[in-house]
């Protein structure tokens, strides 16, 4: 459904993806792992075209991803992100928030769109926040509004970038399972996360990126319990027992 | 000071008909300062390179004449392209372009305070520029974009006295032509002033409450 072909990108001198080739098949659940800078959010951020990539190729259910085509208002329309940041929009409510892809970019009719909006917040346990503004929220909900605001676009996956790493430790729980739920839904998703528990236990690949490249991918069980390449044997080390 | 209620009260309907003008004058140019500063803005943030130079070269134009060159300009050299205008209409003209240039650096600070996430949130639910413009950037860079909007509004209040200079008979110009035929200098003027302070007070107040919400979040 998401494929990429030896996709390379460079910021200046720097080239963050060194030729990454990897597919995502619908309804699985694919995490992406590895070290800071290693060029995770990158990935996502190129297959919703938030960054443009210098060579190879990546399209979604065939659709070529490319930024400067008018096309990529269909990919992104189909395929949601999730940002580590949250990024609701503060001046609208949080029902708005959650409408105003439907309403302002697919056109939907409101009535139907306003509904399923409730339902969506409902469905993240927020259906009583729905007229609260988003700085009034703590940030484990304004994740969860995040990922209704994401839903609510019907769309056929969603990418989430490092989406509990700025929640306090206490707030993680009830965003990961949401996140679960979803899972066990069939939705597809491409999560960079630096929670190794979630991967292991609902990701179905785990892909280990360093230095822009792939060094070892597979079944998250199998790759997170017994990594075979030295570099994620070290990157696992060290973030399961960091002392 | 002898006199000067007496005086106030036999001036006041002719400095009122000044206010009139100056009133006009000062909405007239906000209204085009603020389009068109809103266009100078928009290019300038378009992300295409050839709008971008052009309005901030524009800009730079403006902002280097003096609004009073700029009147004369529009006053007196404007006939001879072929290009009447009235001195009202080439008063609200010269202060609209030239206040069109502070307005936009200050359109463009508020845009480019909005957060980029809030860009990318926007594109990433589908959205193109104009619509992440509408409904995303320009309502959060309104909040920021008040307090010194309020500031401009003060400035080209005041400023609308230089009109004028090219003979729009407005509070200032109307002064000064009672000063001149009764040489009642000092009360005339101390009326003026205290004509345009009336008008800046609620601006001020207004700046003042634009500041307060401003800050609250």
């Amino acid at each position: 459904m998401i494929e990429l072909k030896d996709v390379h990108k460079s910021f200046g001198q720097n080239e963050v993806l060194k030729g990454i080739t990897a597919n995502v098949e619908k309804g699985e659940v694919v995490c992406i792992v590895g070290p800071s800078g290693s060029g995770k959010s990158t990935i996502l951020r190129c297959i919703n075209g938030l960054e443009s990539y210098d060579r190879g190729e990546i399209s979604v259910e065939g659709l070529k991803v490319d930024r400067d085509a008018p096309s990529i208002v269909r990919v992104r329309t189909q395929v949601s992100m999730v940002f580590q940041r949250f990024n609701l929009f503060p001046h609208r409510t949080v029902l708005e928030n959650v409408v105003e892809g439907p309403l302002f970019v697919k056109k939907e009719p409101r009535a139907q769109v306003l509904e399923r909006g409730r339902v969506l917040l409902a469905q993240v346990g927020l259906a009583e926040k729905a007229d609260a503004h988003p700085p009034q929220l703590s940030g484990g909900q304004q994740q969860r509004v995040a990922i209704a605001r994401a839903l609510a676009m019907q769309p056929k996956a969603i990418l989430f970038d490092e989406p509990t790493s700025a929640l306090d430790p206490e707030l993680v729980g009830d965003v990961l399972s949401v996140m679960r739920k979803l899972a066990d839904d069939g939705m597809t998703m491409v999560v960079v996360t630096h929670e190794m528990g979630f991967a292991r236990d609902v990701a179905d690949r785990v892909l280990f990126i360093d230095g822009g490249i792939i060094v070892e991918q597979g079944p998250a069980k199998a790759l997170l319990n017994q990594p075979q390449h030295p570099r994620t044997q070290d990157f696992l080390r060290r973030v399961l027992h960091p002392l | 000071m002898k006199g000067f209620w007496h005086d106030a009260v036999e001036f006041f309907p002719i400095l009122m008909s000044g206010v009139a003008l100056t009133i006009i004058v000062t909405i007239g140019s906000l209204l085009l300062s603020t389009v068109l500063g809103l266009v100078w803005a928009m290019m300038r943030v378009s992300g295409i390179k050839a709008l971008s130079m052009i309005s901030a070269s524009l800009i730079n134009v403006i902002r280097g004449i003096p609004i009073i060159v700029l009147l004369f300009y529009l006053y007196f050299v404007m006939p001879d392209l072929g290009v009447t205008l009235s001195a009202l209409q080439a008063a609200i003209l010269g202060l609209g372009i030239a206040y069109s240039a502070y307005q936009a650096e200050n359109f463009r600070a508020g845009i480019e305070a909005i957060d980029k996430g809030q860009i990318e949130a926007a594109q990433s639910i589908g959205m193109g520029w104009w619509l992440t413009m509408r409904r995303v950037v320009l309502p959060q860079a309104v909040r920021i974009v008040l307090p010194p909007y309020g500031n401009v509004m003060i400035m080209m209040l005041k400023d609308s006295s230089q009109a004028s200079t090219i003979t729009v008979a407005e509070l200032a110009l109307q002064g000064k032509l009672i000063a001149s035929s009764t040489f009642k200098n000092t009360n005339v003027f101390t009326l003026v002033a205290l004509m345009y302070l009336t008008m800046s007070i609620p601006l001020i107040l207004l700046v003042r409450h634009f500041e307060k919400r401003a800050g609250k979040k």
